[in-house]
């Protein structure tokens, strides 16, 4: 007990040590640049009809989180055991008992820290905009009105309706474990790579085929009509690439479609057993790595 | 743990890897299932697409971004309706409807914008000389516009929303009220219809030769359960519809404030 207390000591310091430098390379700037496009998006929108406005307040800024999520998450993982191994701080640490699985795990929890940080800010942001903009809106149509009460109570929901859903948050839940996973899987690939800009190739394009791995699953099981040769590259990527597309439910959330709790729960739980697997994997390689 | 030579490590970490991304298959497969039947993940990624978008559209759409792109290609198609570019307008809302085909808010502003406005446009259109031709393009926006709609409601069957919509461009455009009343009844029995719709279908019936008798049970039992419709236009339909049954005045709406029944 004692010593798993003591792991988890040893664990936690890592990683706040590691959110500390990656915050030192002042890696937020990236959320000003998306307040530019939350606010710019959304008093540019002001020119559509509010449903118009709030649709594509949505689509921007959800997209705008996946992309810099996924880019955060590559490029702070990609470069953490790289620049250790230059400066040499990686000696220092391993030459203390702590075991290379810790150092890890550690390494990764800095990277998690700073993933769920700027997914509240970014969150927090966007939320923000989104109900000044549904209470512009809510105060507009109270002026405009001239029905009865009963009449501007269904337009003010329909307002708000429009606006906010429940399932945002759900939303924005999957792609931080999304990103989770992209990290986990770029740390997987620094342990063997032999520079940091390698790693970051790497993991985006494992990012671009795990897109494609629910295809070439269907492909490969499906398996009518094709060459022996193609149903075993399909088989490789739907066997050795995690199914990204699993995880892109934003799209439809944002349409409106509710999300149920069993498809969001295993969503999830699919994005923690990929994560576990390559940091597993990442261990496994990293432990007899010479360096 | 065994000691391994790199290379041998490496193929080893890539065989656990595709070990546990075997095991996982059975489950990713049910997960989509599971996606699929909540109509989540049910956009086409194909071929199709490809030409629409191009090459990075589709690359974004593939990684996730069709909903941004779906955004973009929106304000890209409200540029070209302050230009009244009706065709390319026409191209970016196939586009955009490809890609987000749940989100009923392009269906219906696209059908809007093809069977009243373009529609309108090409009726006034005084470079084309002849009213015949004037007047064919004039219809086709509006099967356009339908079409349109037909669609959505195909890609979103349990949507009060656009069979409504399907309705009024039925009895505005097209003027086939049998047709509407079907449309605003069957928008009136999905969930989340409007409260005005159900009226709507019955104003409808009453418009369709040979459905007299189901429009005056409709409205009268409208009128008598909502008295908050005892509007002039809910009580002349009424009228109206006794008129044309010839029913006696035993049979009609028994309020006195209406006029004597004829």
């Amino acid at each position: 007990m004692r010593g798993f207390l003591l792991s988890l000591l040893r664990v936690s310091a890592i990683g706040r040590n590691t959110f500390t430098e990656l915050v030192r390379q002042k890696v937020f700037f990236f959320l000003l640049i998306f307040a530019l496009v939350v606010i710019g998006n959304s008093s540019f929108l002001a020119r559509f009809s509010f449903q118009e406005e709030f649709q594509m307040l949505k689509d921007v800024a959800l997209g705008a989180m996946s992309v810099f999520l996924s880019l955060l998450a590559i490029l702070a993982t990609a470069n953490l055991l790289p620049r250790d191994l230059e400066d040499r701080t990686i000696f220092t640490i391993l030459s203390k008992p702590v075991p290379r699985h810790e150092y890890l795990l550690g390494k990764l929890l800095g990277v998690v820290l700073l993933l769920t940080l700027s997914t509240v800010v970014m969150g927090g942001l966007f939320l923000t905009v989104l109900l000044l903009r549904e209470q512009g809106v809510l105060n507009e149509t109270r002026q405009a009105f001239t029905g009865t009460p009963g009449e501007l109570a269904v337009a003010l929901d329909q307002v708000r309706s429009a606006a906010f859903g429940p399932d945002l948050l759900p939303a924005m839940a999957i792609q931080l474990v999304k990103s989770v996973l992209l990290a986990s899987l770029t740390l997987l690939i620094s342990t063997f790579a032999t520079s940091g800009i390698f790693a970051i190739l790497v993991a985006a394009s494992a990012y671009l085929i795990g897109h494609l791995q629910s295809t070439a699953r269907e492909f490969w099981m499906a398996g009518v009509g094709i060459h022996w040769w193609t149903r075993i590259f399909a088989a490789l990527v739907a066997l050795v690439f995690p199914d990204l597309q699993a995880f892109n439910l934003t799209d439809d959330i944002v349409a409106g479609t509710p999300l149920p709790h069993g498809l969001f729960l295993q969503t999830v739980a699919l994005g923690a057993v990929y994560s576990v697997v390559y940091l597993a994997v990442a261990c496994f390689l990293f432990q007899e790595r010479e360096l | 743990m065994i000691a391994l030579a790199r290379p041998l490590r490496l193929m080893a970490a890539l065989a656990m890897i595709a070990a546990v991304g075997a095991l996982l298959l059975p489950w990713q497969a049910s997960l989509l299932s599971l996606a699929r039947a909540a109509r989540y993940r049910t956009a086409p990624l194909d071929l199709s697409l490809r030409e629409q978008v191009g090459q990075s559209g589709f690359l974004a759409a593939l990684s996730g971004f069709r909903s941004p792109l779906a955004a973009f290609l929106w304000i890209e198609a409200h540029s070209a309706w302050e230009k009244t570019e009706w065709g390319r307008m026409q191209g970016l809302f196939e586009t955009v409807t490809t890609l987000q085909p749940h989100t009923l808010l392009y269906w219906d502003i696209a059908a809007w914008h093809m069977a009243w406005n373009a529609s309108a446009a090409v009726l006034q259109d005084t470079r084309q000389k002849s009213p015949v031709l004037r007047e064919r393009a004039r219809r086709q926006y509006v099967d356009l516009g339908r079409r349109l709609i037909e669609d959505g409601i195909r890609n979103n069957p349990d949507s009060s929303l656009l069979w409504e919509r399907l309705g009024i461009l039925l009895r505005d455009k097209l003027e086939d009220h049998a047709a509407a009343a079907d449309a605003f009844g069957k928008a009136a029995s999905l969930p989340g219809a409007a409260p005005y719709v159900h009226r709507m279908a019955a104003y409808e019936e009453a418009r369709t030769p040979g459905r007299e008798r189901l429009a005056y049970g409709h409205l009268r039992s409208i009128y008598l359960d909502e008295p908050a419709m005892h509007t002039p236009r809910m009580l002349s339909r009424l009228r109206d519809l006794e008129h044309r049954l010839n029913l006696p005045p035993a049979e009609c709406i028994p309020d006195p404030s209406l006029p004597a029944s004829r």
